[in-house]
């Protein structure tokens, strides 16, 4: 019965949703305001709606009720009740309920924060969120109910996929969804003042926290899917350029470019088309992202979505939007005058530079992740795009954007001189090339790219502070410090977001450049040296029982350099009966320096096991790096002039007036 | 949506359906006794292998897979090795046996090359523009601070009068 509630909620959310869609649009264009004021009830009562379908759906997983087909399809009476809850979006029609849950609350968010807003501008953002949302709806009604029911429910279900059962990849959806469908404010926010033809320093700003928000959740969601590989996947790989992970990084690196050029747009009232176009190109890419994992149109062998008719149908969502917000761009754009005037050497310049530098990039991985399906549809060759292209094609744009970041925001708007940017970054230069010759020196012989990505890190991390430690102006020691704590949260959130890219770097670099590998058929009781480690195979445990698996688990002493044990790891193989599946468990010791990776591989004649060990230098950092960026991000979220044009929106009177940032 | 089909899927599935209950589990990529005593044959064969795609996974080298068409795949990699060929022979070697699809480097020839130019045309072009834009930002007239419109006009003089 509650399913059926649920099932019936969901179609009343897709009937709000249309209705949202046309009625304040129609008013806005009329200058009707109890037609544009429709919006707001709408959009909460589309929120609110979509909750109780989630919230239903949820309680048939929690209650394992397998009369519905997704439960059964997706969970397990024996599972933990961590991953019933999280095996709601662990299977495509959940994870869309997901998607358009976000959505709705996006929706809802803007018209309750969104109180500063002309009117007009507000019925029309709500009125083509909804139109997404319309859209999402029906493709979940039409092609993905998460509601069918089954004529002979079974006595229990067949598990989720034993790789999702996990805590890093359980968390790794939602957070990937609120920045995907984040990116969607950015682009109602887009078409909204294309249709209005107006954009100014106001509309920056009131996009400009959206899309950090979807930003440093997306970032979040991106570090979690790469941590989980790294620990899951058996060979603590932690980025492979696959078209899935593509897929996240595209919107990524975007949603940063629009992120900068708002604030031109804010500042300066320049860049104004082209942050327009960015919005509308963000969200595209997120839509583009759900078309390749929905679809499975590059990645054939999905455990879920390789249906056509549903990869068509986000084809056609994606077409629609795409299509017909680029072709409102064209009319309209002319319309947006630029007013700022800057000269060459400029922080406008310089972010346009930011700007060209990752909207580059993006297409690059684009081109590299669509070009295996171009080359098939035209020619008669079957194509591989795999890490060698990406790593070749991209590190460029990666090492180009390091060298620019901390000159670029120590440039001066308007008018600015390089020299005297250099000047105050000379410090860092120093340190920099200290750093990596100094690599380079102590592991003479290899690549130079590992001194050079990270030179470039410690340049970054030492530019960040530098620019922070600039802004507190002259004067005494003291004086400065107490500047320093006044500075506004976006300064703080830039330099903290911009060491963050520094410390992800460094770790990168260190990674790849010099971790250790061995591999070996370990024999219990005889201890072997791996770097500076020594390693014992303790025992092997068979057949241990886990809530759903079966497990081999090894006990493995790592000892340092004078045998003094430092941890006791316990690499495990487990098998999901059910699902009938195996998976590793890596056992890792993590540490500030390194992390010594060890992965079980089969036994031996020999009465040994393979085992694999792994000395991973700075490989946390990696991690680490995008929780700072997050950070960075939240930082700048929580700055005085959004919190202020917001709160201004609840006394009566004016509208919210210009409040000086800086 | 990381990786999380990725990797494992197609050979695991496989494995599963076809032939599992019994089977072995499969194990890490490389096992021991693949590696070749010879350390700098050895590295030669792993960077081959982290270039050769396995047909049966998606996206996954045969460095990192456990299909067992990896192995063999490995396990040849490094008997042409041994025989003396060089890199470049051994990956002839497999092409002509798996077709080009295996190499996760696409080669440098026929339409690819629009892949490989695409970054550089890309950077240039955009370079372009971006300095055109500049260019035209930095002659620019900046435009009267905010000209008030007529009816501004009026709405200012009507309150001056007051």
């Amino acid at each position: 019965m509650t399913t059926e509630l649920g099932h019936f909620a969901l179609i009343l959310a897709f009937m709000v949703s249309i209705f949202q869609m046309i009625v304040p649009l129609v008013g806005a264009h009329r200058g009707n305001s109890a037609w544009m004021a429709v919006a707001d009830p709408a959009a909460a009562t589309q929120f609110f709606l979509t909750a109780f379908s989630f919230a239903v759906l949820t309680w048939a997983f929690v209650t394992s009720d397998f009369s519905l087909n997704l439960v059964t399809a997706n969970s397990h009476t024996d599972k933990p009740m961590l991953y019933k809850i999280t095996g709601v979006w662990g299977n495509h029609e959940g994870s869309l309920l997901l998607w358009v849950l976000i959505l709705t609350l996006f929706g809802a968010c803007a018209s309750w924060f969104g109180g500063n807003l002309p009117p007009t501008l507000r019925a029309r953002v709500l009125a083509v969120q909804s139109s997404v949302a319309a859209a999402f709806f029906a493709f979940i009604l039409f092609t993905s109910n998460p509601f069918t029911r089954l004529a002979v429910p079974p006595m229990n279900g067949q598990d989720l996929n034993p790789l999702l059962q996990d805590p890093g990849l359980a968390f790794h959806p939602p957070f990937l969804y609120l920045g995907y469908v984040g990116l969607s404010m950015a682009f109602s926010f887009a078409v909204a003042a294309l249709i209005e033809g107006r954009v100014d320093a106001a509309w920056g700003r009131w996009v400009r926290p959206w899309t950090l928000a979807a930003w440093l959740f997306l970032t979040i969601g991106i570090g979690l899917g790469s941590w989980w590989a790294y620990y899951e996947l058996g060979w603590g790989g932690f980025w492979f350029w696959d078209p899935v992970e593509n897929a996240s990084l595209m919107p990524w690196l975007i949603a940063a470019a629009l992120l900068h050029s708002a604030i031109v747009v804010e500042k300066r009232e320049a860049l104004k088309s082209w942050t327009i176009l960015l919005a509308i190109l963000a969200f595209g890419f997120s839509l583009i992202g759900t078309f390749i994992v929905r679809s499975g149109v590059l990645t054939s062998v999905h455990a879920f979505a390789n249906d056509p008719e549903r990869g068509v149908f986000i084809l056609m969502i994606l077409c629609f939007f795409m299509g017909g917000a680029l072709l409102l761009f064209a009319l309209r754009a002319g319309a947006m005058e630029a007013k700022g005037v800057f000269s060459t050497i400029s922080r406008e310049s310089g972010l346009v530079l930011n700007n060209l530098l990752l909207a580059v990039s993006t297409f690059v991985v684009f081109i590299g992740t669509i070009w295996p399906l171009v080359i098939e549809m035209f020619t008669d060759r079957t194509v591989s795009v795999g890490p060698p292209f990406f790593n070749m094609a991209f590190t460029p744009f990666a090492l180009a954007m390091a060298v620019a970041m901390p000159l670029g925001g120590m440039l001066a708007w308007k008018r600015a001189k390089i020299d005297r940017a250099v000047m105050q970054l000379i410090p860092a230069l120093f340190l920099a090339i200290a750093a990596g010759l100094l690599v380079w020196a102590v592991y003479s012989g290899r690549s130079a790219l590992a001194p050079l990505g990270i030179a470039l890190s410690v340049w970054l991390v030492a530019g960040s502070l530098l620019d922070l430690w600039s802004r507190t102006g002259r004067g005494a020691l003291a004086g400065r410090f107490a500047r320093l704590w006044r500075l506004p949260r976006a300064d703080w959130g830039k330099a903290t977001a911009h060491a963050g890219v520094g410390l992800t770097m460094f770790g990168v670099a260190a990674l790849t450049g010099y971790q250790l590998e061995d591999i070996r058929v370990a024999e219990p009781g005889q201890p072997y040296q791996v770097g500076a480690y020594e390693i014992e195979l303790l025992s092997v445990e068979q057949n241990v029982q886990g809530p759903n698996y079966i497990s081999t688990m090894a006990h493995v002493a790592v000892r340092d350099g004078q045998g003094r044990q430092i941890a006791l790891l316990h690499p495990e193989k487990r098998i999901y009966p059910v699902a009938g599946m195996p998976t590793t468990e890596a056992g890792i010791d993590s540490g500030w320096t390194r992390d010594v990776y060890l992965a079980l591989g089969d036994p031996q004649p020999s009465g040994g096991w393979a085992l694999r060990t792994w000395i991973k230098p700075f490989a946390n950092w990696i991690w680490g790096g995008t929780i700072i960026m997050a950070l960075g991000g939240l930082l700048s979220l929580s700055d005085r002039r959004y919190r202020v044009a917001a709160g201004a929106a609840k006394a009566p009177g004016p509208p919210a007036r210009e409040v000086p940032a800086e | 949506m990381s990786a999380w089909f990725k990797s494992w899927q197609s050979a695991v599935i496989l494995a599963a359906a076809l032939m599992m209950v019994s089977a072995p589990l499969p194990a890490v990529a490389v096992q021991p006794d693949e590696v070749l005593a010879d350390t700098a044959l050895e590295e030669r064969a792993r960077d081959i292998s982290a270039g050769l795609r396995c047909v049966v996974c998606r996206n996954e080298s045969i460095d990192q897979s456990n299909a067992e068409i990896a192995r063999d795949l490995r396990l040849l990699v490094r008997e042409r090795l041994v025989a003396g060929d060089s890199d470049d022979d051994v990956m002839r070697y497999i092409v002509e046996r798996y077709g080009e699809y295996v190499l996760m480097r696409p080669t440098m020839t026929g339409s690819n090359i629009l892949l490989w130019l695409a970054p550089l045309a890309l950077i240039l072009a955009g370079g372009g523009l971006s300095l055109a834009y500049i260019r035209r930002r930095a002659g620019a007239q900046a435009p009267a601070e905010a000209a008030l419109s007529p009816e501004e006009e009026a709405r200012l003089q009507a309150i001056l009068k007051e």
